[in-house]
């Protein structure tokens, strides 16, 4: 079974922040991640090769500094890690990120299933998945929670919805999404960790690959961002201490109103 | 595509420099200069120049004849025959959109069996409303989903087109937006017009709301977003609004499907959808117990509210996964979030932070939660929320 999994290199949550003063993005001293679902993407592809065989390829594109992601990987025991690296694919939004991707994918076919994590968590977007699966003409399953089984060139699995879960079945090769509740992710090994260091990465650069580039980078994206800003602060709250039964008088005198009128709309 | 400073105009004003998200531009010589390692072409610093002296050039820009298309689209989401409320709450947007644009409101509605969905739609504000009525649409499923937008938008050629940034409408989305060569903005919490260009200004969190950004799709047709549950107002009924049904027939072989659905199962957990929930009341580690979850439980039956969790909660088996809000869980809005031994760590709060009413219940003054919450109470849970539900139950 080959396994593509596709990982982005995300800034850690909080540390982003806007300089007030320059409204600029504060680039400092922001430390670089794994997005936190990508990591679930890595150890569902690591369990199924467990289980029938085969091999792993991280793929992520990104700044050249994204190959520390790439090696964190190799050291939970991914097989091989590909950098998709160019200034030419720097500003690419999600269609063209994907666009690019299943460029990628294309080149390092045959291929039995790619897993992406849900969403990343600098975008939110969850919108690269589905991209690179139309780009490939292959069925997808997003937001996945459990693979069931993979048999006679299907795999059947359940697919998290807001009400509850749909099971579904698809033929082999798929795109999926993951979430949380899939699995546990593992912690990297010793060997690993050893490997992980001298191990070599594939570097893919724009002229390596088959692509329109038309397609790519800022030209190639449909969207474009024109503003950034922080967000208003919430505004300063009321706390209540002391008495509980006191409090409690507080809360509710404090949000009748607005029970009511959450309620009233329905 | 390249981005240049016109020496000639440019006056030194250092409008740019603090426009320049990525510090990229420097003042040279009383002129601007651009670092191209550091810029993206954001386009900022054009916007942000009074004297037109910041010109980007985009080399392939295929601008096709953007005035074909007119009309504000929204998906209407159903599921089993049922039309699900973010529908509503984008025809209440949509309408000040179309309003705006002094164009028609449309809705598409994709299923099987329909009765009178049509009708509810046109009276929360649909002037047209294009049906595809078909047994392999009855669940949603990606592939004649997909194609059935895809041809409807290629021949109605609607300028923009809304859907909920919910399961469905985050996986449907983003394949008809690749498949039509458009741009697509996600989980979007407020829109405008610019009427100049008749773009849509579309704003959404990043970073996990860290940071808000805009978004445009200049050059492709139709604009499409997803739009965060509960954010907009919804549409409000009215049954004497009139309006056209516009019945599509779709190909049988763009009905197929190589995924097929084989079963659903329900959340018998979730007794009121997390997502669709106006108040959530969410545990976290501060209950010390499964069992203590019924605290939780019993006060969200006395305000009609939904259960979330904490990571922790979940991760201690307390709670199943569906209740996770946060970073690794869901995003929600509701009207009212009550926030119960939770201490408020970021990956929390970037999965609620955008509600509008947030209450913290924690023993711990200096909790981030409370930081941030609108009414704090400061005390023993195990003392403070039973206390509520019974004040609750007689006050509602
Ligand atoms: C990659 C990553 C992703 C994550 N994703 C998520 C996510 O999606 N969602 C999420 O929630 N977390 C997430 N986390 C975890 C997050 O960082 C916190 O660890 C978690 O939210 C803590 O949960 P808690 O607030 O319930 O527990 P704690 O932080 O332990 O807080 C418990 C609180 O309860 C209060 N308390 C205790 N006893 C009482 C009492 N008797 N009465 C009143 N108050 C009391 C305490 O004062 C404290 O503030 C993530 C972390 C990482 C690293
Ligand atoms: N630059 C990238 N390189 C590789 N994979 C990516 C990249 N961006 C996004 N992905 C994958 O797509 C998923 C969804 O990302 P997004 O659409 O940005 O929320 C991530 O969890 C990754 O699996």
């Amino acid at each position: 079974m080959d396994i593509i999994v596709c990982i982005k290199q995300v800034p850690e949550t909080g540390d982003v922040k806007i300089n007030p003063q320059t409204n600029t993005l504060i680039r400092e001293g922001v430390k670089s991640i794994i997005n936190p679902f990508d990591m679930y993407a890595i150890e569902e592809g690591l369990r199924l090769k467990e289980k029938f065989g085969g091999k792993v390829t991280v793929v992520t594109m990104g700044p050249p500094q994204a190959e520390n992601a790439l090696r964190e990987t190799l050291s939970l025991g991914t097989d091989e890690a590909v950098l998709v690296t160019d200034k030419a694919f720097a500003g690419s939004d999600t269609w063209a990120t994907s666009y690019i991707l299943s460029c990628v994918i294309k080149k390092l076919s045959p291929f039995d299933l790619i897993i992406c994590g849900k969403q990343a968590s600098d975008g939110d977007t969850a919108q690269v998945g589905p991209g690179i699966s139309v780009h490939l003409d292959i069925p997808q399953v997003t937001f996945v929670r459990k693979i069931e089984k993979i048999e006679g060139g299907f795999c059947q699995v359940e697919r998290l919805t807001e009400d509850g879960f749909e099971i579904i079945k698809t033929p082999l090769p798929v795109l999926l999404t993951v979430v949380k509740e899939i699995n546990e992710p593992r912690l990297p090994s010793l060997r690993n960790m050893m490997r992980a260091k001298s191990a070599p990465i594939k570097k893919l650069t724009v002229n390596e690959l088959e692509l329109d580039k038309n397609k790519i980078g800022l030209d190639g994206s449909p969207t474009q961002v024109v503003k950034i800003f922080t967000p208003p602060p919430r505004q300063k709250g009321i706390i209540f201490e002391g008495d509980a039964s006191d409090i409690a008088d507080k809360l509710v005198a404090a949000l009748k109103d607005a029970i009511l009128q959450a309620k009233s709309h329905k | 595509m390249s981005i240049k400073v016109l020496a000639d105009k440019c006056t030194g004003c250092k409008l740019c420099l603090k426009a320049c998200p990525v510090s990229a531009i420097t003042i040279v010589g009383k002129k601007a200069v651009i670092d191209l390692e550091k810029c993206t072409l954001c386009s900022a610093c054009v916007d942000a120049c009074k004297f037109s002296a910041i010109v980007i050039e985009k080399h392939a820009a295929k601008t096709e004849d953007l005035t074909d298309y007119r009309g504000v689209w929204v998906f209407a989401e159903q599921k089993k025959g049922l039309i699900q409320p973010v529908a509503y709450e984008l025809l209440g947007e949509g309408r000040r959109l179309a309003n705006s644009l002094k164009v028609e409101l449309s809705a598409l509605l994709l299923g099987s069996n329909f009765s009178n969905q049509a009708q509810e739609l046109i009276a929360r504000g649909a002037d047209s409303v294009y049906v595809i009525d078909s047994p392999f649409l009855a669940n949603f499923l990606d592939e004649p989903y997909t194609n059935a937008l895809f041809y409807l938008v290629n021949k109605y050629k609607p300028e923009i087109v809304l859907a909920g940034a919910t399961t469905i409408g985050r996986s449907l989305i983003s394949r008809v937006a690749v498949r039509l060569n458009t741009g697509l903005t996600a989980d979007c919490t407020g829109f405008e017009i610019d009427l100049k260009s008749r773009c849509l200004l579309q704003t959404r969190p990043a970073f996990g709301g860290n940071i808000m950004a805009t978004i445009v799709t200049k050059n492709n047709r139709p604009q499409m977003a997803t739009v965060r549950h509960k954010v907009m107002k919804e549409a409000a009924v009215d049954t004497n609004r009139k309006g056209k049904v516009i019945k599509e027939i779709l190909n049988g072989q763009l009905l197929n499907s190589r995924s097929s659905l084989l079963d659903f199962v329900a959340d018998i957990t979730q007794k009121q959808n997390l997502a669709e929930a106006d108040i959530i009341v969410s545990g976290g580690r501060g209950l010390k117990a499964a069992e203590n979850f019924k605290l939780i439980e019993e006060l969200a039956a006395s305000l009609g509210a939904a259960v979330g969790a904490s990571r922790a909660a979940v991760d201690a088996g307390w709670m199943a996964y569906s209740h996770q809000v946060g970073q690794t869980g869901r995003t929600v809005c509701p009207k009212i979030y009550i926030a119960c031994g939770i201490s408020g760590q970021i990956q929390h709060l970037v999965g609620m932070q955008s509600s509008q009413i947030i209450v913290a219940i924690n023993q711990d003054p200096s909790a981030p939660i409370v930081q941030i919450a609108n009414y704090a109470l400061v005390g023993d849970l195990f003392e403070i929320i039973p206390l509520l539900t019974k004040r609750f139950k007689g006050a509602l």
